[in-house]
């Protein structure tokens, strides 16, 4: 579990893809640059799209965690 | 995303939600990553643009078994109208009805759904698409 304090919870469970990773895209862009974001999803692509997204536009992937039938994102906005 | 990546060209020729909905993670995935898109409508795709009826039954591809066209029209994902404007959202795409396709339907440009920019004819797709890969959906 992380122990990062998270500014917002984005519970996309049941979401297919591409939908968490939209919805995470579209609250980093709203948030301030230090934010923590936090996605739980149950979509597979999650576990791929994510961190590959993380990587490209250069935010940080502080942690994926798996839980029971979901996995955990937890993402700072950093720029 | 700073550095300038080629762009994701997509000539929709099918008009089938099934086809289009595929289209349209493409579309959005791409621009996610900060790929410029250029989508080109030709015939049927172009047919599902038509402003009012991007929103009606398209049917599925002929390729889709009973089992499996309940599998896709029960799947609770987003329309693909709604991908394209994610798309658009958070990229940059640019959506173009074929001269030709428009002519042969005759269709207009007011005919057209708000989603659509503009009417183009084939070089200037092409000189868009410039390095990028073109797909023919």
């Amino acid at each position: 579990m992380s122990t990062v304090r998270t500014d917002e919870t984005i519970d996309a469970r049941g979401m297919p893809c591409p939908g968490p990773l939209m919805n995470l895209i579209g609250a980093i862009r709203r948030g301030q640059v230090g934010q923590v974001f936090e996605v739980l999803s149950s979509d597979e692509g999650s576990k791929t799209d994510i961190p590959a997204w993380v990587a490209k536009a250069r935010h940080e992937l502080v942690d994926v965690v798996s839980d029971d039938g979901f996995a955990r994102f937890v993402v700072r906005k950093a720029r | 995303m700073d550095e300038q990546e080629k762009p994701l060209s997509l000539v929709l020729f099918s008009g089938t939600d099934d086809k289009l909905a595929a289209a349209a993670v493409l579309a959005v995935g791409a621009a996610a990553m900060g790929r410029p898109v250029n989508v080109f409508l030709q015939y049927y795709a172009l047919d599902a643009f038509r402003a009012g009826r991007v929103c009606a039954d398209h049917g599925l591809a002929p390729e889709a078994t009973a089992g499996q066209a309940a599998s896709v029209r029960g799947h609770t994902g987003q329309h693909w109208s709604d991908l394209l404007r994610q798309a658009r959202e958070v990229g940059e795409v640019d959506i173009q009805a074929c001269a030709l396709s428009m002519d042969l339907f005759g269709i207009g440009r007011d005919d057209l759904d708000p989603l659509v920019d503009g009417v183009e004819g084939v070089a200037a797709f092409m000189a868009a698409a410039s390095e990028g890969q073109v797909l023919f959906i």
